[in-house]
């Protein structure tokens, strides 16, 4: 593990029922220990979806934790070459699952109970990137905001067929409408990509509670003016998707890149590390 | 679920529901709503209606295809947009069922069983448990399939535009107009405050930096300040006005 990712990495989190529901079914965790951040966005009748959302974020931080002690997740894995940090993150999300999904079918008050995730695992001067559903993970890098994940959800496949345009999508009565979901079925594809990361990067981990609210460019215009005081940009992005109506729950977890943090290789870097 | 309401010089002809994946507008009599006019194409446009979204699409008619008076090739329906073909106006709507969306409905996640191509086919959707929405001719399930009126992003709307004056150092005189939500001022490196312009006013906050704002001589705290009309900003050794603009 590498010692210098606690103080290269900068976290913070905000989160808010919004202005017109009265449960807040998503939920946030950050690990700094580890480099981890994770955000699930509960579905599901009554109060379900705060299991649902919970769960998953309870097992990834466990199991994440768990794994991180004797796996590196910069190795890269036996069988086809990705480092062990997206197998982690993949095994992990489908254990996330399987837990909803045996919940909800033993639980008559939780079932069809479901909820979307995001998590980003940062090692080794990367992240590691898995989603399912509509909540997303976007990148700030030199003033410039980009979308990293791409929504499964009805909207985005609509405009990847050619079928509605980006502008277009804005004014679709089909928000939320999400084409994969963790905890409905027995088995979930999480999609997984590993990503460079640059010093000065700043990464927005948010439910479409944010996203649905506020437009990118405020998005935008709000963190590369606040990234000096990242609690206060968090909170200011909630009160925007607040000011803008706030029809949902809004989550958002900001990690800012500070400084290098490669993984000590060869014996002396580790040994180094072990002392620092 | 969403229709149209067809009139001709404000006399209302017909009432026709979106139940059809495709409905085709035009003056052939195998049109599902045939419009018997000249200055009506044989095939002149067409409605597709995906769960609740709806799209007009004009086929390369002569006279084209109207909405809200703009003429459109293809077009997503919002609810109240009047289409014009021909003299005919066809008035969409796509309101909330009395009683069956509540305002916790908006926004709400929900899954998606059917893939878009299915969807698009004719489909028949998996049966899985409750959270199954079933889009083809069908009612729905379990779920309440909320019907909400149009949810568009907006940004807060603002009551009045404001600029900052600067009134000392090299920019002296200078005005800066706050259109937009969030306003830097300052150094960065040395001090950092944003003016956020909010439903109900404007308001500056200190972002970084030792030093905090000064607003009309006295420091401010880490709070955010609601700004008034004529307020002096002082901020990394500059002196500013914030004043509301009359348009």
């Amino acid at each position: 593990m590498a010692e210098n990712l606690t103080t290269s990495l900068e976290f913070a989190t905000a989160t808010d029922p919004g202005m017109v529901r009265s449960h807040n079914e998503d939920s946030i965790a950050t690990e700094a220990e580890i480099g981890m951040a994770v955000l699930a966005d509960g579905m599901g009748g009554y109060n379900a979806g705060e299991v649902a959302s919970g769960i998953a974020v309870a097992m990834l931080t466990a199991e994440m934790k768990q794994a991180l002690q004797s796996h590196e997740p910069h190795r890269l894995a036996a069988s086809g070459g990705e480092p062990m940090a997206a197998v982690l993150v993949r095994e992990n999300s489908g254990k996330a699952n399987a837990a909803i999904y045996q919940t909800a079918q033993s639980q008559p008050q939780y079932a069809g109970m479901g909820t979307t995730l995001v998590v980003a695992l940062f090692f080794d001067n990367q992240v590691t990137v898995g989603h399912i559903g509509d909540s997303r993970l976007y990148r700030l890098r030199k003033q410039e905001l980009s979308q990293v994940t791409r929504d499964h959800s009805l909207l985005q496949e609509q405009i990847d067929s050619g079928m509605l345009t980006k502008e277009q999508a804005r004014y679709s009565q089909n928000k939320n409408l999400v084409t994969r979901a963790v905890g409905i079925d027995p088995n979930v594809e999480t999609e997984v990509h590993t990503y460079d990361v640059e010093k000065g990067d700043l990464y927005l981990l948010c439910s479409d509670g944010l996203s649905d609210m506020v437009t990118d460019e405020d998005i935008q215009e709000t963190l590369d003016a606040m990234r000096g005081n990242l609690p206060l940009a968090a909170q200011q992005l909630v009160q925007l998707a607040n000011d803008c109506g706030g029809r949902d729950n809004i989550s958002v977890i900001l990690v800012k890149v500070l400084d290098d943090f490669a993984a000590p290789r060869g014996w002396l870097a580790k040994l180094t590390a072990w002392f620092r | 679920m969403a229709k149209l309401i067809m009139s001709l010089d404000n006399a209302l002809i017909r009432e026709v529901p979106l139940d059809k994946e495709r409905i085709t507008i035009g003056r052939k009599s195998h049109n599902d709503i045939q419009i018997d006019n000249l200055a009506v194409s044989g095939e002149h446009a067409l409605i597709v209606t995906i769960l609740n979204d709806s799209f007009l699409e004009d086929l390369g008619s002569t006279n084209g295809t109207l909405v809200n008076g703009n003429p459109i090739k293809k077009h997503i329906l919002q609810s109240n947009d009047v289409v014009e073909i021909g003299k005919y106006k066809l008035k969409y709507l796509n309101e909330a069922g009395a009683g069956q969306a509540t305002v916790q409905d908006f926004e709400k996640t929900m899954v998606l069983r059917a893939p878009l191509s299915k969807i698009s086919g004719a489909a028949t959707a998996d049966n899985f448990g409750d959270t199954q929405i079933n889009p083809v001719g069908g009612t729905t399930t379990t779920q309440s399939r909320p019907q909400p009126t149009v949810v568009e992003v907006t940004r807060p709307a603002v009551g009045k535009l404001a600029a900052i004056q600067i009134l000392t150092g090299t920019s002296a005189g200078k005005e800066l107009e706050l259109t937009k939500n969030l306003t830097t001022l300052g150094k960065p490196g040395v001090q950092i405050a944003v003016i956020t312009r909010r439903p109900h006013g404007y308001f500056l906050t200190h972002v970084e930096g030792v030093n905090y704002p000064v607003l009309n001589g006295k420091q401010l705290d880490a709070q955010a300040q609601q700004l008034n009309d004529h307020d002096v900003i002082e901020l990394a050794g500059v002196k500013m006005e914030f004043f509301l603009k009359v348009t």
